[in-house]
């Protein structure tokens, strides 16, 4: 059983990546392989007058210059956004049209105007160079303020105001009348930064198309190969689902930028159909910065009320959110479903009241990265707390656990029903952890060097394992968030897991096949996890908001079900028992109280050759699962950050960090809690590193890693990563997932441990040391 | 175009390639050793590490023809029999998760511990997060990578 749940199983992946033998997309060459470079607007705004494709078309190499009017001739479709959300007034969202080539205006420095498919990449580089596009130049809106501004630039002809939905949800009423009400009232401006997910790999597509067979290819950085190939095929028109193979091999991370389906790989698709050649683009990492979805990007005001003995009443969020040029596949429920629903953080909290509106700006699409929606929501609730109980002179853990939820299931005001967990029990292991008690003495002693030492605390929570399709559903969700599984048993008594979940990361091959190991009791080396090819799985919605725990094992769980009672059947039959007579163990199918075994491989044997199974009994052994979630499942947790500061630059130093999460079950624990190391790096990251830059005529000053600050080893800190865990009560393992928790406990923590040792709560992401320093000042002079 | 010759993981290689190919393009392209990679195009993410004559180099900075007459090892040359030893702790103590940086990270991490042995000096936790300052990682947060080179230090 030492390779079973629960054990810290070294991953069965990791050979292939430390050898090169790793096999991602850019790595593949085809046969009768061209390239494609883009021409993208300089302009953040922009008319397209005119395009001169003929210097291109004459250069060495060149195959074909496309633009928008031939891929809309040739009925490609818009791209579009899967996620209908419906404002305050009942009217629909302001979806603008999205072109994967533009047609007449332009709408983000970045965007794409023309393909030109070569020979070579330089040639195409070269090529693409040597198209002219002449612009009229339009005032842009970069910012959030700018775009809702009176008399902003329309972006889209059909979003008047730049507004794409005003939405809300919760009780107005009740929760301005018990903030009304409340003996305190804490109201923060609260801004989340905008993000640049940047996963190491950049996005790359090969195409090919087989005339023989109209038949074609897509190599892709997928997260969702299935998806892609819907979307490809239902709403862009691109190829027919039956005639279009998306397969992502290995991928170089995802964090959410690759979910979406981008313009380079719709054009790719259709340029090998005109040219006839395979075609291969990959982005270089300005392009990435320039047309991978970002994060983030919210502006918050929000208020929360409290009785005289600190038990909040009320919450009222007010939240402004940036989409970008156009709407993502699922930009739209980010800021909503997967943000105002979890307002409610680790508390009760009788009323709570959200409004949100979305609008465009002249910047890179904005969509789901790392957290989605629940990162803002926890650094807005979580700050509130740390800010009140200063405001009110209470220690900031007490005022947390005096409102915390215990008892389950908990009904919050906006949608979520919490089935478990032990708030107080997680808090209280990091607190002892971090020695919270001792930090009096520390803080004395960083001050007898001339140091600010600060503590600060986060209990988030989060929403995973996304979510029941009827529910999603009637939220708007044009798709079902469910997800398939299906066991293969060789004659030979090797195991196949086929999955519609994608690894690009995770460690599915080993935490997958340790399920089955668990199961079965068979080694871990006889089990094969396949995934990311839609002619090996036959459908799957793909691994984000951390569902191939919850979700995607649960449907392996269930084929494995069916598996089981068929091995039980086969196994009774053949050793002359009873099936309830019958158990297996050790990768073997045993009678109880008696010596009789069978091996596994005698039972696929068995199964294949059909010689003697029982009446009536198909052959084979091949069972299939679909799995759809009863609940979201809520994995929580306590951050606690200790930092010091240096009064003379500002610049901070995270001395400790501890977290204490709960995600349920645990497969493999070395593999949760590198998700957790990496998710608290991308949170520090973004609490004191990170943001993407525009000007204010959109352009993007931070387009690269001199410009855009990603985290180094020397930036962060060694994490103390502890475990409290409740088992989830709504899916057959008790699974809570543990993909995004630590991006989303992060931030504010780090801040809150930042804004108590400097003694100014008025501080914003990302802390770089001349923001430290000024609210330094600030709090000086305000103490003068 | 230039014609060069160099050893590639101990095999003598010769091309001809264009004055402005660069290292990286001509270790995927040209030979097809496709373990080295390219995360950016400012010498600042450290995926396509690879050693020429013994040092780190990021091969993204560096031309095809300069290396000619010089020893180049990639990932794919390192172990010598089954795993180099910092392949091996990077396996053992979960030093990767989509893997796209680990090739650079093991190249770099190898270097640094031959630079450190042969200076007598003590690769600590900090002296392996300050020489890591030219290799991302977007998945593991460093904290595995910084144990995986620490413990191949002990064993190289």
């Amino acid at each position: 059983m030492s390779e079973g749940i629960g054990a810290p199983v070294k991953r069965k992946e990791d050979k292939r990546f430390i050898t090169g033998a790793g096999r991602y997309t850019d790595d593949i060459k085809l046969e009768n392989q061209a390239y494609a470079a883009f021409v993208r607007s300089p302009h953040a705004h922009a008319n397209v007058k005119s395009i001169d494709k003929s210097a291109a078309e004459g250069m060495d190499g060149v195959l074909a210059v496309l633009d928008g009017k031939q891929l809309t001739g040739d009925g490609i479709g818009n791209i579009i956004c899967g996620w209908a959300i419906t404002s305050k007034d009942g009217s629909p969202m302001n979806m603008g049209a999205w072109s994967a080539l533009a047609t007449d205006k332009v709408r983000y420095v970045g965007d794409a105007v023309v393909a030109v498919i070569a020979e070579t990449k330089a040639q195409a580089k070269e090529a693409a160079e040597a198209v002219v596009v002449e612009y009229e130049e339009l005032p842009a809106a970069a910012h959030i303020d700018a775009a809702l501004a009176g008399g902003a630039p329309q972006i889209h002809d059909n979003a008047p105001g730049n507004v794409i939905y005003d939405w809300e949800i919760g009780e107005k009423d009740p929760t301005e009348a018990a903030i009304a009400g409340a003996a305190h009232v804490t109201e923060m401006d609260i801004t989340n930064n905008r993000l640049s997910p940047n996963a190491m790999e950049p996005r790359s597509a090969i195409t090919k198309y087989d005339a023989a067979e109209d038949h074609y290819t897509l190599y892709t950085t997928s997260q969702n190969p299935h998806v892609a190939r819907l979307v490809l095929s239902a709403f862009y028109a691109v190829a027919p689902e039956h005639k279009l193979r998306v397969i992502a091999p290995d991928v170089g991370g995802g964090f959410g930028s690759k979910i979406y389906i981008y313009p380079e790989e719709i054009v790719c698709l259709w340029a090998a159909m005109k040219t006839k050649r395979s075609i291969k683009w990959t982005a270089d990492r300005t392009e990435a910065f320039l047309t991978d979805a970002h994060g983030r990007d919210h502006v918050t005001t929000a208020k929360m009320g409290f009785d005289a003995s600190g038990n909040i009443v009320g919450f009222h969020v007010s939240t402004k959110a940036n989409f970008g040029a156009y709407m993502s596949l699922f930009s739209s429920a980010v800021p909503t479903y997967l943000y105002a629903t979890l307002l409610s953080g680790t508390y009760n909290i009788p009323n709570i009241y959200c409004e949100v509106l979305a609008c465009y700006t002249n910047t890179v699409p904005i969509d789901a990265y790392r957290g989605a929606g629940r990162p803002e929501a926890s650094y807005v609730v979580e700050r509130m707390m740390e800010t009140a109980a200063r405001e009110m002179g209470k220690d900031p853990a007490e005022l947390r656990r005096q409102n915390f939820i215990n008892e389950f299931p908990h009904q919050t005001p906006v949608i979520m029903n919490y089935d478990s967990g032990d708030f107080e029990g997680n808090m209280n292991q990091a607190m002892e952890a971090a020695d919270w008690a001792g930090f009096e003495a520390r803080k004395a002693e960083s001050a007898a060097h001339g140091k600010l030492r600060g503590i600060g605390m986060a209990c988030y929570i989060e929403a995973c394992g996304i979510a029941p399709s009827a529910a999603v559903g009637s939220l708007g969700a044009g798709v079902g968030l469910w997800e398939s599984a299906e066991v293969r048993v060789n004659p030979v008594g090797t195991i196949e897991i086929l999955t519609g979940s994608h690894s690009h990361g995770q460690g599915h091959e080993t935490t997958f096949a340790q399920v089955v190991a668990d199961r079965f009791g068979v080694p871990l080396d006889s089990v094969q996890i396949v995934h990311g090819d839609t002619d090996k799985v036959q459908f799957g919605m793909g691994t984000y908001g951390s569902r191939s725990g919850p979700v995607g094992m649960s449907a392996i769980v269930k084929a494995l079900d069916k598996v089981e009672a068929k091995v039980k059947k086969i196994g009774a039959h053949l050793l002359e028992v009873t099936e309830a007579d019958i158990t297996i163990e050790d990768g073997q199918v045993k009678a109880q109280g008696t010596n009789k075994a069978l091996g596994w491989h005698e039972i696929g044997l068995a199964a294949y050759t059909a010689h003697n199974l029982p009446p009536d009994m198909e052959p084979g052994l091949k069972e299939g699962a679909f799995y759809d979630p009863l609940n979201f499942t809520f994995p929580m947790g306590c951050f606690i950050c200790e930092v010091e500061v240096d009064p003379e630059t500002g610049k901070t130093e995270i001395l400790k960090f501890v977290a204490s999460d709960d995600f349920g079950v645990i497969i493999n624990p070395m593999i949760v809690e590198g998700q957790v190391h990496g998710g608290i790096a991308q949170g520090v990251g973004q609490a004191l590193l990170e943001e993407v830059v525009y000007d204010e005529s959109g352009q993007q000053l931070s387009a690269s890693y001199m410009d855009y600050t990603m985290p180094r080893a020397d930036d962060v800190p060694s994490y103390d990563v502890l475990h409290h865990n409740t088992k989830c009560t709504t899916n057959p393992l008790g699974i809570k997932g543990c993909g995004e928790a630590g991006a989303i406990g992060s931030p504010p923590a780090v801040i809150n441990a930042i804004t108590n040792a400097i003694g100014n709560n008025d501080l914003s992401m990302p802390a770089t040391p001349s923001k430290v320093w000024a609210a330094l000042g600030a709090a000086k002079i305000a103490a003068e | 175009m230039t014609s060069i010759s160099m050893t590639v993981n101990g095999k003598a290689v010769t091309a001809d390639v264009e004055d402005r190919t660069l290292l990286v393009d001509y270790i995927r392209e040209s030979l097809r050793l496709t373990g080295t990679h390219v995360g950016c195009d400012t010498s600042q993410c450290g995926a396509c590490v690879v050693h020429v004559d013994g040092k780190a180099v990021k091969s993204c900075t560096m031309l095809a023809a300069a290396a000619a007459g010089s020893e180049v090892t990639t990932i794919e040359g390192v172990a010598n029999g089954d795993l180099h030893p910092m392949q091996k702790a990077f396996n053992d103590n979960h030093g990767l998760q989509c893997g796209f940086c680990t090739p650079g990270m093991i190249m770099s991490g190898i270097d640094m511990v031959n630079r450190y042995k042969a200076e007598g000096k003590t690769l600590d936790e900090a002296a392996i997060r300050a020489e890591l300052e030219g290799n991302i990682c977007r998945c593991t947060g460093y904290h595995n990578i910084v144990k995986s080179i620490s413990q191949a230090a002990g064993e190289m």
